[in-house]
Order: C-alpha cells, then structure tokens, then sequence
C-alpha cells in the first residue's frame, strides 16, 4: 500500500488511485496514416519495465487529476511524481 | 531408468529406511550447445521439454531456470483446474489440457492429484445469468461438459454458500463443470522434471538468463550467469517475467505484469468439497487436501515485480468470502502471498512464434495459467519442434494484436484461475 | 479436579478469581492471569492434542504464540467455535470449553494412531507415489481418505454473531513488542515529543524480564523486574503515547503501512461479551517503526524429542515463575546454552528436583556456578538419545557425545523424569521484519539470522536483532533509539547494568544418536510431524532449494509457520548439503505473523455493508408500490411491479403493452450523466464519439456511440446541447463512473490544449421517463407553459421548464421508440416529481415500468443495449449502425482500430433479429445458433443477446449476433438447446414501426 503524492493533494494512501499504466506514449496524431503494425504498437505493446518506469496515475476518489509517478517496478519505491505535461524530473 | 513409484517401491524402500531412493532429476552444469533451450522451469516450460523429448524426440535440450523449479506461479497459484471457456479457441486449447490431465499421474508416474471435486461459477445479477448460459451452451456444443445450476442446484451442490435472496448479491444460479477440479501445483511441476530428466532433459537451477545472443532475425544462443549456452531454438516460458526476456531479444510485448495474491486457512477438516467461483463478488475457494482453504484474490492494477500486492485486495477478497460463506468468520488466514502475473489486453495466452527465427513466446496467462500446464507444454512444444503452432494454438498468435483478431475472454477469465 | 501443580504464589494472577472450564468435556480450576495452557498444566496435563500426520500424543511445549501442539478447538460446538486456538496464548474465562482436535475417539486413545505404526512405510512426499492407479481411486477412495484424516479443527458451521471493526491510526513512532526494550524505546520516543503507539501481544507490558525474579539481574541496583515495572509505570502518564495490550501485530507491509489485531473480548466469558466487538483490526501509518518482537527459544533434535512433557526450558520458567505452575516434579533440562540455566535455578528455587544433561564440556559463567552451588547435578557432554512414555514422557536415556560431537560413546544411562526442558539457543524474530522487506544477514557465533538493510524507516532492537544479554538489550536499544530518533541524551543514559555473561552455545542442528537415522524419530516441524530423516530423504531425492525441501516434506507449513522448526531445517540442509548456514537464505516469512481471523480483517464490511447500495431518489415510492428490484452495478432499478399474484413474465407484458397504448413511466436516473462545459466542447465530443457534433442545434439532442481505442462498442447515450459551450452526456448506467475517468484521461493526457471542463452529475439529477401515444398530454398537463407540438419541440431536442418553480430540463428523447420525454431535476425533487407525473398521468392510466420491460420496449425496436447485445468485441459496423460512424472526421477513439484486417472483415458476428418457427417459442438469452447441427465438430455462429414474447407482436422475438448475419438474412439457422433443437429464421433487428412513426403519434 503506497502512499503517493499527488501533486494537487499531497500525500494519499494509495486506495484513493487508480493506475493508468506505462506514461509518455503518445497518442499519435495521424493514426489513419499508420499500418496495422505502427498501430498495435502504440495500441498494445509496453515496456512493462522491471525497474524504473514512468507512469500515470488518477486520483480517482480525490482531485480527479491525472499525473505521472516514476516507480521502481522491482520494488515499488516511488521516486517522482510529477503533473501531465511536466518533464520527468528524473531519466 | 528411474525408479518405479508405486506402494510396492515405498513398502521396499521402507526396509532400508528410505535411503535408497534414487534423485527425482539431476542437477547438471549445462552443456556449450543444446538444440532447444526453455527459458523458466515451472509447470509449462518444465511441460514443454517433456513433451519435446517424448512426442518430438528431441534430446538435446535443457531448461534454465532463475531460481528453483515451480518456485514462480506453478508453486503460488491457487490450481483450479478447467475448461469452461467461452470461444472455440480457448475451449480447445484448455479442454486439451484437461483431457491430459486425466491422465497425468499415470503418464508422469507422479501422483499430480489431480482431484475432479467440479467447478461451479455463481451468477450474482442478470448479465451474469446471460453470460454463464451463453458459456454453457458454447460448451456443451464444444462436447465441453457443462450444467447450469439453479440457485437451489447450487445450494444443493455446496450447502456451506449463502443463498439467501437478501444478501447483497444473491446467487441467481451458476454453472457447473463436473470435470474440473483442482491439483497439487508443485507436485505438477516435480513429475514433468522427474519425467524430462528421465529422458536427459538437462534442468538447470539458479541460472539466471542475461541476455539473448541474436544474429539478426536468428537466435545464436542465451547468456547466463553460468555462461554463454548456444542455440537454435529458444522457447521462452517465463510467467510474470516473459517483457524482461522479451526486451532482451528486442522485442516487445503486449504484456503488463501484475501482483496478484492469494492465501489459505488454517487447516480444518473437510468442510467445502468442491470449487466455486464467483467473478461478480469475486471470491474463489476451494480446500486443499490438508484442509487449508484456498482462496484466490485479485490482481492490482498496476505494474509491479514484488510478488506482493496490496492490502485492500485480500480484504475485498475476504469480505466477499464472508458475503457467500458468513461461516467462515471465525476462521484464521494463515498465510498469504503474491506472484506475478503477465496479463494480455484480451485476457487470454501468447503460444507463439516472434519475428525472430528460433525465439518462441509462451505467455500472457494472466491469473489463469496453471490449467492448461499440460496443454501449453504439448502445444509449446509443438511449435517449437515444427517452428510452426499446432491447430490448437493457432489463434494465441502474436499476430492477433495486429490484425485485431482477438481472442476475448474476460468474462471467463479477466479475474478467474 | 485439583491444581495439583500449582506450586508457588505469584503476583501474575488474580487468586482470588477461580475460574472454572471445560477441556475435553471435563471440569477444570484455574485463576484469572492464567492461560489455557497454564491452567492444564496447574492440573497435571500435558497431552492435549494428536499431530497432524502420525497422530501421535503431543503435550504443550511452548507459552507463547510458536505453540506447535496445544492446539484445541475452543467454544463447544456453538457459534462461538474457534478451531486451531493456541492453548498457551488463550486467556482463561469463566466457562471456557476447549477441546483437543484431530483425534477420535478421544486425545487419549485415537484410531489415528495407527498412521504411528505404518509410518516406516509413508515418508514425506509418500503420496506423491503411490495412490495413482487405479486412477479413479484417487477421487472416490484415497483422497477422501487423505482429507479426513487431515485438517485439524473444525470449520464453524453457523454465521458469527461477534462484531469486528477497523481502526486506521497515523504515528510518528510504533513500537512493535513489550518487553524491556519495547518499554524503554517507547518511553525515549514518547518524551522527546513524538506521536507513540506501543502495542504488546500480551495482557500486560514487561516481556520475560517482568518475571525476572534473579539477584544475578540488576539495573541502577535494582532486580531487572523491579527497575522494569517502575519503568512500565511511568509509561502511563504520557499523554502522546499510546498502549495497546492484547495487540499482535499480523502485518508489516511496504510504505511502513501496519497491520494489527486487537483483541477485545476473546479472554471474557460469554457473559461480558454482549453485543460487543470481538476484534479490532490497526491500520497503522507510522513514520518510523521499532520492532522490539524478541527472540524465541530453539528445541533440540533428537530421537522421539516429541512426547508430552517435553518443553522449552524458558517457556518451562514461564510456567513457575509467572503462574507458578510446576510442569513436573522430576526436570531434566537438556541444554547447549547458559540461558536454561536461568530455569534451572527458578525450578531449584521452588523446592524441585532438577538435573541438566548439557552437549557442551563446560560453562564457566556465574549461572553455571550457581547451579553447581545449589547442588544441581550436570550431565556435561551428553546428549539425550532416547525418551520413553507414550502420553507423558517417563524417562529417557542420554549418552555422551564423541569429541566432535558427530556421534554417541559410552554406555546409556537412563534417566526418570516427567518433563523434559529443551534449550537449542534463540531465534531473533524478524519475521515482520523480512515482510516489510528488509534482507537478513546471518551471525556465525550463535547461528542467528539479523536485521540487515531494511526498506522502510525502521530499526529493530533488544533481542530481535540478536542482543540476549541484559545490559547488551538495554544499552544497544538506547543507543540505537537515539540514532535513529536523533536524540543527544535520555534518562536512561548511565545506567548501571550487572548481568551474567553467558558463555558460548555448541551449536548441533541433529544430535547424534546409537541408532541409524532410519530408526529413529527426530523431530523438526512437530505439527506436520517432520523429521529430520524427512530432510535428508527429500535432499537425496534431489530437492536442494530450501523452498523445496520445505514444500516437500511440509516443515514449517502448519499453523505456526515454522517459527520453532525452520532454523533447523535450515542447519540439516547446510549440513546435508556441505554449504555454508547463512549462504542458503531463509524461506520466505509470509504475513501474517500469526493466524489472523478473517472476520478482523474485513471488519464491519459484512452484510448490509458489504458494499454501497445506491437507490434512486424515487426508490422510496418503488418499493412502496412493490417493485422487484434488479441489481445494477451498484443501483437498485425496479425491474417490474407486479400487481396482485403477477408474476414477472405477466407484469412486464401488462406493463409493456400500456406503455405503447397510453403512458408508461420509468425511473432512468441511474444513467450517468457528464456535464460538459468550454469552449472546446463540441470538439471533444467529435473526438469521443463516432459521429459529428459540431453541427449540432443548441437545444438539440443526439445520440452518441463511443468506442475504445481498440474500436469496439464501449458506451453509448444521448448527448444534448444546452448551449454553445455546454452540454449534458448521458452514459449507461453500469459505464458511467469509467466512462468519465476515460474522458478525464483523453482530456488531461491527450488533449489538454482543449478547453473543456467535465462534472459527474449522475447523483444531482433524477430522471423520469414518460413514453406512449398520451405522453404529450401528461407532459402538457405538467408544464402549461410549454407548447408541446412538434415544430416547437421536436423529436430529438430539449426545452429549459419550471415545475412549480423547480428547474427542470425536459428532453424529447426515446428508447422505446414511443413519443417519449424525460424529464430531470434536482435530485431532492425526484421523489415529488415522480408523484406528480403518477397523479397528473392517472387518467391516461400512467403505468410505471421497470428495466426488464424497458429491455423488451427497446429490443421491439432494435435498439441495442451495451454490455447485453455487445461484448466487448461488436464495432459499429458488427451492430449494423454504419450510420453513425462518421466518414469525414479525420480521427475519433477507436477510428483506425475498425479499419485493422480483422476488424474489416465482412464475415464478422453482426447484429440480427431471429423468429422463431414457433411463436410462442422464446429463445434463452445466450443460446447458441447454428447453421448444421449435424456438423462435427459443430461449427457455432453466435448466440442470442436478447429475446423475449413481444406483447405488442404477439409473437417472440430475440436479437443475436451471428457469423456473417447481414447476409444471411431469411436464412434459416438452428439452436440447438439440451433437449430440442429450435429452428428460427434470420430476420431485420428492428421488429416495430421501422417507420418510426410513432415517435411522433
């Protein structure tokens, strides 16, 4: 049971999110213009990183904002959190 | 030749003590070359180099294995056992395993105990009701036994649940496969080593894969920790880790790999005689043969390698437990625990070749692989040996996420086991 | 009965008290302070359980909660039964009945034994070869066997009556364990200004020091139990620290989150128990965390080390200096440390005769001296071999050990006794340590496993990280406590500590024995009943992994989770294996710390509110006119209103037909309903709906699919614009939550260039439907004001209306394909508008209808319904609405997913109507369609979404989706139920008034 931060609330327990999954893959802009291939990528393939991933979580039964959280997958420590639009803070 | 296992071979070994059993399989440093390598020695990777020595007559194989066999979701699973699938695809596939493992003990001369005590899933409202009797018309046309149950079926079959109509989420009927049952995990993942190992399967322990040598679209082999192993053939069978070998050959998967858990009891005597399930309130259990029961939780939602979940899951779990079984408040968990799971988007397996020649998938089981062991093991093998899939794994290509031709099963089995 | 072995006062219990209980249906005497186990014990008995394999007769062997035999059922056979309770750590009450488990007929005498004698012939893993053939014996013959004879207690067979609960608790420091390291921590904490929880598994604070009653333990002058109860006094008066007794804490999960039962009223007698809670389950967020769990004491191994009377020498001192409660008269300790020295002593004190067989050559340390002093006679360099006497132990045979300790010399001597104390060394419990995380080192000296690099903000201190020596546990924890807290000094600083150092352990994980291994009964994991024969044959048979040979032979997989067996199984392993202990690592201690009642840990989540039941705010006026209800999600919608002896079927024809005749009503307030607002958001819908929206009239509806980016049917509902830069979405009633955290996603991740805000306002609104040929004059009688023609409120569009200056907002929107309006308002009118619809409708006999006739409304006209006539894998065009995916917007959710290769097949499932031949024949929803029935293997094409007798029809009608279906229309197909085939033929999906005509009747 993490306790996140979100960058609009501060600290919640984690019950108060939901998870969104891998960040930064970006919806493409022209997806008529991508094969089948280029396309099940953005729509199906992931990282699903062991280690430090990237990804969006919602504050579903609090601010209703989505953010970005950086969290190591092996141990499930919480790094950075940061707001949609935002660079991460780390690499 | 290994021994015999039989009441015969115990009454002998008993007057010597016990002290001439002979080792269930080896523990060998591995070779330089091997014709197939199986990346994970659990229930299926340890399946499919059986059924490549036995029915492909390979020989020259080995399985590597990060930690100790079965010690991933063979040995962390809750094992229920069936073959109750929606689509054409999957009810094949899984009634392949379960016809093998009818006979599994017998063919492994390892008492896998295999126990066909029934499966019954619980309606709890209407779509429910529509959705269970579509299940049970699709596999009763696919000779897939299968009964529907009223709710006083139900109550009759296992009188210990709460059938009351005033309870939150009455039971409003259920299905019924008489065929299903339960095994005992580890015991699955010792007799297919004990029977490859017979057969100069080389099964390698704490050999953790580092990396996969490509030449490229050809494997050349694996890096390990005990070495470079050269190959042409890779078949990579590691649940909950299948995206970490993945992205060492480069490639990337349609897999997201989550903690899911599950716990038991203390042991009592027998109290629930068969399995029941129910994905609308979502509680599953069963008692194993020394009286824990066995209750499957859900997955969290998101990524996670620490074999541990979170808290509300077990306690959603055991408040819908408590919901059908209100008996069981008094009773204690003893322990509970967390493996990983890689879960598909359409909620059913990869068994499959890649886009590179010699690197071959089995994955994406979700929280539901350990039935089809035997199965998966027979198909896996399969395409690895004809590096092409049998008829029956034909639809759990990658290929489908591309075209779009899923295999959707997440009402039979988003959250089952 | 008499206490017969009740021998000395003590402070720890309240004599005044008698308490009298039932074991095994026979009247005992104890004293309030007592455990179960110490008033059995105080009575002469010792057998009070069968194991769980060879049923052999098994004796208390511990106090605390690493109790691997005293295992009883308590309650009777009422609604207060509880199996597999720990004798030693359940408080007596008035009336207890306990009684032993897995023995019949009774503890004293049990068939099971039997399973002793044929032992030799089933070793661990016996079952995984044999039982296999024939094959259908495993399930009609051998398992069942296998079952009886196994579990322990019995399951309660009637709901509990007892209450449980959840407390949630923020801290800036736990402390976990109430002993003298616990108590000084806490008190360091609690001063120097921090928020303190202290929670204490026992009844009282103090741990084994508190009954410290020695002059060879001293702090600042004091007896070690004296200094401590001062101690333990001054904790009470500090206002920012919290004590909870009776408190175990079950788990220790990541981000210092904590899990901890209370107990409340399990040590009171049924009487005091009334309508109170049982337990309370801790949820504890703490800053930082001290875990102070202690150490528990090691068994030796050895032939037959399992008979009753055969204890741990401190849980043996426990028993005499705490409850003075002698275990036997005639003690043999059996020992490789100093510490059973101490219990030596205590058993000396009270006048009893006491020897010590110890495997080591010699002890020079102080309470080796005083034994010697007080005439105690040591057998030094021997080890037990043997023991004797079936339900209590009699004698036992000890011999001396060789020079290396590797084998047995000399002749055997036989010794009387009546109990047997072992003493293997100590075990730090870091357990709940290892769960949170944090990676174990191992100490050569005293072959101990300790806290090394933990996760979270912790430390572990006293003997849980491997400090046994009074002064060590004391200075270190002060130490310890203020690194980690940050504190230059305490009032403990200065203290001055005497203590007598003890001297080395010899360390032999199996003892040797005259007899080959085979012959003998080692004991490890008492419980399971396995040995240490069972290790070596489970290693031979090639299982290394210490996860192996635990799972194979079940050590450390019963009810006490290995806390005595698993250090040596470990030790036989490392030996067996020629490695080094400490290289192999542990298993993995798995939460929680001991059992934890599933009723604690769902806590007042039970019945009623086992989850939230949202009601419409007509609900009232529903059940007042006895509407069945169906569940929806978390909604209750009334289903029907059966009238008089109705039944469903009758009620919904009734209700069906008058709503196409004259008016029917429903209660549509569960949709979800979005508002949208900005000036994007016209542009919004375009991208998360499949048609177009920007040309939409203000003041007009439309009805709106969205997709999932993979391009199947996700939701759907009418949309309406209020204004420019305002609408109002409505969603299915099941979508409505998801559907809005996926427009939030779309709208914060994707897209946040747009202007557009969203608002859930699903619970503001409620929402009557009223449908039929006379719903224009009700809606006239209602709202005067307004002109109900269709060129000033057409089909499809929306007026703003007063209800008795109550807003309203009215659509003219239909999904029975009647001339139809909703009507919303605030909530807290739903009630009253509802009425007011019933009453001003009356003369046109307004009938309320719920979903099932709303289901049958709708599929007359074909309109589908998400989640029923979709699965998850129809695309608009499977469902024959090609109409409203758009060709010209360039992109939507789910756009370029329908253009995939399997997407645009043409021999996809679609949507179709089906007739039966039969009218009156109505196909189960989900029946399967074929076209050969003959066909092996039979090839099915899809299966009936919706199907119901039509009263309007007169005739059944059923929606399907099928395998190629738009072609196959007026095709004859088949369904081929259990017990009949039914022939049906392919029909349009729209089965009344294609023409829409009566959406303006």
């Amino acid at each position: 049971m993490f306790i996140i931060n979100c960058p609009f609330c501060g600290e919640r327990d984690q019950s108060e999110f939901s998870a969104g999954g891998e960040a930064h893959i970006i919806r493409p802009k022209q997806p008529t213009e991508l094969s089948d291939d280029e396309w099940a990528d953005f729509l199906f393939m992931r990282k699903n990183i062991k280690g430090i991933q990237f990804e969006r979580w919602y504050h579903a039964h609090g601010c209703r904002k989505w953010f970005n959280v950086v969290r190591d997958t092996s141990n499930d420590k919480i790094h950075a959190v940061y707001k949609m639009g935002e660079k991460p803070p780390i690499k | 030749m290994k021994n015999n296992y039989s009441i015969i071979s115990l009454l002998k070994n008993s007057l010597s003590y016990h002290e001439n059993w002979q080792q269930a399989w080896r523990d060998p440093e591995p070779k330089k070359e091997y014709d197939a390598v199986i990346v994970g020695g659990g229930g299926h990777g340890l399946a499919t180099a059986f059924y490549l020595a036995k029915k492909h007559k390979m020989k020259n194989i080995a399985v590597v294995e990060k930690g100790w066999i079965g010690g991933g979701n063979t040995g962390r699973n809750t094992t229920i056992i069936r073959s109750n699938y929606l689509w054409d695809a999957s009810a094949g596939l899984y009634d392949h395993a379960l016809k093998i493992w009818e006979n599994l003990s017998l063919e492994l001369n390892y008492n896998v105990m295999f126990s066909q005590r029934g499966v019954m899933n619980l309606a709890h409202n209407l779509q429910d009701v529509r959705d269970l009797k579509r299940r049970t018309h699709a596999n009763r046309l696919n000779g897939i036994d299968a009964e529907w149950l009223s709710t006083e079926e139900v109550k009759k079959f296992c009188p210990i649940i709460n059938t009351s109509p005033n309870i939150r989420y009455p039971v409003l009927g259920g299905t019924l496969q008489r065929r299903a049952g339960t095994a005992r995990h580890d015991a699955v993942a010792w007799g297919y080593a004990r029977g490859a190992d017979e057969m100069g399967v080389d099964i390698i322990q704490n050999c953790e894969v580092k990396g996969i040598k490509r030449n490229g679209d050809n494997v050349e082999g694996i890096e390990t920790i005990k070495g470079f192993i050269k190959t042409k053939k890779i078949g990579v069978v590691a649940a909950g880790h299948s995206s970490v070998i993945a992205n060492m050959a480069g490639i990337r998967l349609p897999l997201e790999s989550k903690p899911l858990q599950a716990l038991v009891s203390e042991p009592v005597k027998p109290i629930i005689d068969t399995v029941v399930m129910s994905n609308a309130v979502h509680a599953y259990v069963s008692q194993s043969d020394k009286g824990e029961l066995v209750i499957g939780a859900g997955t969290d939602a998101y990524v996670s390698y620490t074999q541990r979940g979170s808290h509300n899951i077990v306690e959603g779990t055991l408040k819908a437990i408590l919901e059908l079984y209100p008996i069981f408040s008094r009773m204690k968990m003893l322990r509970q625990w967390g493996g990983i799971v890689d879960i598909c988007p359409d909620a059913s397996p990869i068994i499959s070749k890649t886009s590179i020649k010699g690197l071959y998938f089995n994955c994406g089981w979700g929280t539901g692989g350990f039935k089809a062991t035997p199965g998966s093991g027979d198909l896996f093998a399969h395409t690895i040996a004809n590096d092409e899939p049998h008829e029956l794994n034909a639809a759990f290509n990658i290929n489908r996420f591309i075209s779009g031709d899923l295999v959707d099963e997440h009402g039979a089995a988003a959250v089952a086991h | 009965m008499s206490e017969s072995f009740r021998s000395s006062e003590t402070k720890f219990l309240e004599k005044t008290i008698r308490i009298s209980f039932k074991f095994n249906g026979k009247t005992f005497y104890g004293y309030k302070g007592d455990t179960l186990a110490s008033a059995l014990l105080s009575n002469g008995i010792h057998l009070v359980g069968r194991s769980f394999k060879y049923h052999r007769p098994r004796g208390i062997m511990t106090c605390g909660s690493e109790e691997p035999n005293a295992i009883v059922q308590i309650g009777g056979n009422g609604v207060f039964t509880e199996p597999n309770v720990r004798a030693t750590e359940q408080e007596l009450y008035e009336g207890l009945e306990a009684t032993s488990q897995n023995c019949w007929p009774s503890v004293e005498f049990d068939i099971g034994g039997i399973n002793n004698l044929i032992s030799p012939v089933i070793p661990a893993g016996f079952y995984y070869k044999t039982f296999m053939w024939p094959k259908k014996f495993w399930y009609s013959l051998y398992e069942p066997a296998i079952r009886k004879s196994a579990g322990l207690g019995k399951s309660p067979t009637q709901p509990d009556p007892e209450l449980y609960e959840h407390k949630y608790i923020h801290c800036d420091v736990l402390v976990v364990g109430g002993g003298i390291s616990g108590v000084i921590a806490a008190n360091i904490s609690a001063d120097n200004g921090n928020n303190t929880l202290l929670i204490n598994d026992k009844s009282s604070l103090g741990g084994s020091t508190i009954y410290q009653d020695d002059q060879n333990y001293k702090i600042n002058e004091k007896i070690s139990s004296d200094w401590l109860n001062n101690e333990i006094n001054n904790l009470k008066n500090k206002e920012n620290l919290t004590i909870l007794n009776r408190t175990s804490l079950a788990a220790y999960h990541s981000y210092n989150f904590l899990l901890a039962r209370e107990n409340i009223s399990d040590h009171k007698s049924l009487n005091e128990r009334s309508n109170q809670l049982r337990q309370r389950l801790w949820k504890i967020r703490a800053k930082k965390v001290i875990l102070a769990t202690g150490a528990i004491e090691r068994p030796l191994i050895f032939n037959n080390n399992d008979r009753p009377g055969v204890m741990l020498a401190s849980s043996v001192k426990k028993y005499i200096d705490h409850y003075g409660v002698r275990c036997g008269n005639k003690n043999v300790i059996f020992t490789n440390n100093d510490t059973s020295y101490e219990t030596a002593l205590s058993l000396n004190k009270k006048g009893l005769n006491v020897s010590v067989i110890d495997i080591r050559k010699n002890s020079s340390s102080k309470l080796v001296q005083s034994v010697k002093k007080n005439g105690i006679k040591i057998y030094w360099n021997h080890t037990v071999v043997d023991t004797k006497g079936y339900r209590k132990i009699k004698s036992i045979q000890i011999m001396q050990l060789s020079d290396d300790g590797s084998n047995v010399t000399g002749k055997k001597i036989n010794l009387d006794c009546d109990c047997l104390s072992l003493s293997g060394g100590w075990t730090p419990m870091v357990h709940l340590f290892t769960q949170s995380g944090g990676k174990l080192k191992f100490r050569d000296e005293d072959q101990v496993f300790l806290p090394n690099t933990a996760m979270s903000d912790q430390i572990s201190i006293g003997s849980c990280n491997g400090d046994f020596e009074l002064d060590d546990v004391v200075n270190n924890t002060i130490t310890s406590i203020k690194k980690f807290l940050d504190i230059t000094s305490t009032s403990f600083d200065n203290l001055n500590i005497h203590c007598p150092k003890q001297k080395e352990n010899r360390n032999i994980w199996l003892l040797p024995n005259d007899k080959p291994l085979g012959k003998t009964k080692p004991f490890l994991d008492f419980q399971n009943d396995s040995t240490a024969k069972d290790i070596k044959l489970a290693m031979r048979e090639g299982f290394r992994s210490i996860e192996h040979v635990k799972r194979y032979t079940t050590t450390g997989m019963g009810t006490d989770q290995g806390k005595l067996a698993n250090m040596h199984a470990l030790g036989i392993i490392s030996e067996a294996a020629g490695v080094k202990m400490g290289s192999l690592g542990t298993t993995t201690f798995r939460p929680p710390y001991t059992p934890l009642t599933f009723g604690t840990i769902v806590g007042r989540g039970v019945g009623t509110f086992f989850d939230i039941t949202r009601k419409t705010p007509m609900h009232e006026w529903h059940v007042e006119n006895k509407a069945e209800f169906e569940n929806v999600g978390q909604w209750k919608r009334a289903w029907f209103y059966p009238k008089g002896n109705e039944n469903m079927h009758q009620a919904v024809q009734r209700e069906s037909k008058t709503a196409r005749e004259s008016a029917g009503i429903l209660d549509a307030s569960t949709l979800g309903k979005i508002d949208i607002k900005g000036t994007d958001a016209s542009e919004f819908l375009n991208r998360v709906y499949t048609n177009a929206w920007s040309k939409l009239g203000i003041g007009k509806c439309r009805y709106g699919l969205m997709l999932n980016e993979d391009g199947m049917v996700y939701d759907d509902g009418v949309t309406t614009r209020l204004g420019e830069n305002h609408y109002i979405m409505t969603t299915t009633t099941g979508g409505a939550a998801n559907v809005l955290s996926k427009l939030e996603d779309y709208l914060q991740t994707e897209w946040p260039e747009l202007d557009v805000w969203l608002t859930s306002v699903t619970d503001q609104y409620a929402t009557a439907s009223i449908c039929g040929p006379n719903s224009k004059n009700i809606l006239k009688k209602l709202f005067p004001s307004i002109e109900f023609n269709d060129e000033n409120f057409p089909h499809m569009s929306f007026k703003n209306a007063k209800l008795d200056n109550v807003d309203c907002r009215i659509m003219r929107i239909s999904f029975t394909g009647e001339h139809s309006y909703e009507i919303n308002i605030d909530s807290k009118y739903g009630k009253s508008l509802w009425e007011k619809c019933m009453e001003t409708g009356k003369e046109y006999n307004i009938t309320p209808y719920g979903t099932e006739t709303m289901h049958l409304l709708r599929a007359e006209k074909g309109f589908i319904i998400v989640g029923q006539d979709t699965d998850g894998t129809m695309t608009p065009i499977d469902l024959q609405m090609d109409w409203i995916v758009s060709k010209k917007k360039y992109d939507f959710i789910g756009k370029r997913s329908l253009y995939r290769s399997d997407t645009m097949r043409e021999d996809r499932k679609q949507l179709v109507g089906l007739i039966t031949d039969d009218p009156n024949e109505v196909l189960e929803e989900g029946a399967q369609i074929v076209r050969d029935v003959k066909k092996k293997p039979i090839e099915m094409l899809g299966h009936v979404t919706s199907s119901y007798f039509s009263p309007n029809l007169n005739k059944s009608i059923a929606l399907a989706v099928v395998r190629n279906g738009k072609k196959l229309k007026g095709n004859k197909l088949y369904v081929p139920m259990k017990n009949k085939t039914i022939n049906v033929t392919v029909s349009d999906y729209i089965f009344y008034d294609k023409e829409n005509k009566r959406l303006n009747a």
